[in-house]
């Protein structure tokens, strides 16, 4: 599903490498990213959503080579195949709850927004049990509920990946270990594969595997 | 609805104050020069027109733009007067037929403008309602004051005093209004029509009173010589002229001495015209001859001279106001950086969050435009009265 082999990946003026010799993550896979901040989990959601491009190796993402697309191509893998979760959520204050399940729909001209996708949204909003503030305004929900909506907005577009940064950052425990569940529930139920960057040691149980992304970061010292 | 639209109008409804205040900043930073600029136009065009429809005017020498405007517009001015003489020798010359016109008093605000029934051919003044003047103490109103004043023939109007506190002065005369004018979109809308002879009744040359002899009004005789009497001050005069007292009216003197306020000349061709000028150009000549036009477009270089000044100022006020709003959406931009990932991250395209944001400028820039043109239209309606009172009055 993804491999990504030799790949090397460094911001421009940084000392920071991320060098990756060999990963693979099968489908429908759960699979937890570990390791201390600033080594490189978010850079490695950014490649495999192909926001960013590797300076050297391949990176495969189902069965596209990244490196070959131009932009509007990876704009167009982004929308059909991954869907994104945020440590701080993301959501668009000015829209309701609805709204912001939608918000894919809204922005990106080559997803149809029909009445499947509005039932499919209701039914989103009542599996995460946010169905009774549909239309509600985010500054009116909690911030466990939040999480809850901006994950409905990552599953709504049924995508092949779940990309999640740190979802349960800003969390309490109770909210933390539910956000986590709903997320490995829904994947599986849609045989999505789930990649989920945490610090919390306490949530890996449930995964699949844990890739401890520090032994792929390198600091390169420069004259 | 199209999603960016949605975007754009939740955004602007959620942001609703600063959405109204952004929108207020541009419709009044725009409103000054369109109204300007509107106002202007439309003066220019009324002046102008006003004008190339009054070949000549003459009057006693004074200020030409007094002279001008109130002969035109029958703007309040103290004209020196001159005399029905003056009326003769330009018929008398056969280059012109002269209209007088005697501007001296006012009915409820509008001014009484005594003239002769040449004037209404002359303006292509058509009667709308009722007849044209048929006698003594008859007036014709235009169509504007017939409106505010709810007038109608048969209704009565009273000349306003020009002093109230002067007892020995003219006398306010109740005028028969026995037509209204079609509205013609000139100064003629706001006017009450009299022949000359009603005008110099107000203002006290002509009047009408009992007869009196040695018999009957002994109290009002300050004396008597033969067939001759001579009435005292108690003699009370007739304020309105009726068909029982209309032929008690009569004037003192000698009507060529009489006052009249300007004349406006109609020259048979060009020729006359200039033969005209030549006479009235000479430095004995006690009256002065205008072209209206040539008044007028001195005016208008005085307006334009002033709207350069407000054009001025209005460029630096937009050019602030241009540099405060691009600051507000560059400040505004730098808030929404993280909702401007977020949607990159989503799948938006580059393109669709400029789009995004432009829309939203464009609405603004939109609604102020829609509230500056239609002011503009309201003022429209209205400019003609604010130039006039602006520089005219």
């Amino acid at each position: 599903m993804i491999q990504m082999q030799q790949l090397r990946f460094g911001y421009p003026q940084s000392q920071f490498r991320l060098n990756i010799p060999d990963l693979r993550i099968k489908e429908a896979e759960k699979v937890a990213v570990i390791g201390p901040s600033g080594c490189g989990k978010t850079t490695l959601l950014n490649l495999i959503s192909g926001i960013l491009i590797p300076n050297q190796g391949t990176l495969t993402s189902c069965g596209i080579d990244l490196k070959t697309l131009n932009d509007s191509q990876r704009r167009a893998y982004r929308i059909f195949k991954i869907g994104f979760v945020f440590q701080e959520f993301e959501l668009i204050d000015y829209l309701n709850v609805h709204e912001n399940i939608l918000l894919p729909y809204f922005i990106n001209g080559t997803l149809q927004l029909d009445q499947n996708v509005q039932d499919r949204a209701r039914e989103l909003a009542s599996s995460m049990q946010i169905d009774q503030y549909f239309h509600a305004r985010i500054d009116q929900i909690s911030q466990g509920e939040r999480q809850r909506v901006a994950i409905c907005r990552a599953l709504l577009p049924q995508p092949q990946i779940l990309l999640a940064d740190e979802p349960t950052g800003n969390l309490d425990p109770a909210n933390k270990r539910l956000i986590r569940d709903l997320l490995i529930e829904h994947a599986g139920r849609t045989k999505a594969t789930l990649i989920m960057v945490t610090h919390d040691d306490r949530l890996l149980d449930q995964f699949e595997r844990t890739i401890d992304i520090e032994r792929f970061h390198e600091v390169v010292e420069t004259a | 609805m199209n999603g960016i639209l949605r975007l754009t109008f939740r955004y602007l409804a959620y942001n609703r104050l600063k959405t109204v205040i952004l929108i207020l900043c541009v419709s009044l930073a725009l409103l000054l020069p369109v109204l300007l600029q509107f106002g202007v136009a439309q003066f220019e065009q009324d002046l102008l027109a006003r004008a190339r429809a009054t070949p000549l005017v003459a009057g006693a020498k004074g200020s030409r733009f007094d002279l001008a405007l109130q002969s035109m517009y029958f703007s309040r001015a103290e004209l020196e007067p001159t005399t029905m003489q003056a009326v003769e020798t330009i018929q008398e010359t056969g280059h012109a037929l002269p209209i007088p016109l005697s501007l001296r008093f006012t009915a409820q605000g509008a001014p009484i403008v005594g003239t002769t029934l040449d004037y209404f051919e002359f303006r292509k003044l058509v009667v709308a309602e009722g007849t044209s003047l048929r006698r003594l103490g008859d007036c014709v109103i235009g169509a504007d004051i017939a409106q505010k004043q709810q007038l109608k023939p048969g209704d009565r109007l009273m000349s306003d005093p020009l002093n109230v506190f002067d007892l020995s002065g003219n006398y306010p005369l109740k005028m028969r209004v026995v037509g209204v004018l079609e509205k013609a979109d000139s100064p003629d809308d706001d006017a009450v029509f009299v022949d000359l002879k009603t005008e110099w009744i107000i203002s006290g040359i002509g009047h009408g009173h009992q007869t009196i002899d040695s018999e009957t009004s002994k109290d009002l005789l300050l004396k008597q010589d033969g067939q001759r009497v001579v009435a005292n001050a108690a003699v009370p005069q007739f304020n309105e002229v009726t068909d029982e007292n209309l032929n008690s009216f009569h004037f003192h003197g000698q009507a060529e001495t009489f006052p009249i306020s300007s004349i406006i000349l109609v020259p048979s061709n060009e020729k006359s015209e200039v033969l005209l000028l030549g006479i009235y150009d000479a430095k004995n000549a006690t009256l002065q001859l205008i072209r209206p036009t040539e008044i007028v477009n001195e005016l208008l270089q005085m307006v334009f001279r002033v709207k350069q000044l407000f054009d001025m100022n209005t460029l630096l006020v937009s050019v602030s106001v241009g540099m405060l709003l691009s600051l507000i959406f560059l400040l505004s931009l730098r808030l929404r950086k993280r909702e401007r990932q977020t949607m990159f991250q989503l799948g938006c395209s580059r393109s669709t969050i400029w789009k995004l944001q432009l829309t939203e400028i464009i609405f603004i820039l939109g609604t102020s435009l829609i509230i500056v043109l239609s002011m503009a239209a309201v003022f429209r309606v209205y400019a003609y009265q604010m130039m006039r009172f602006l520089f005219i009055e």
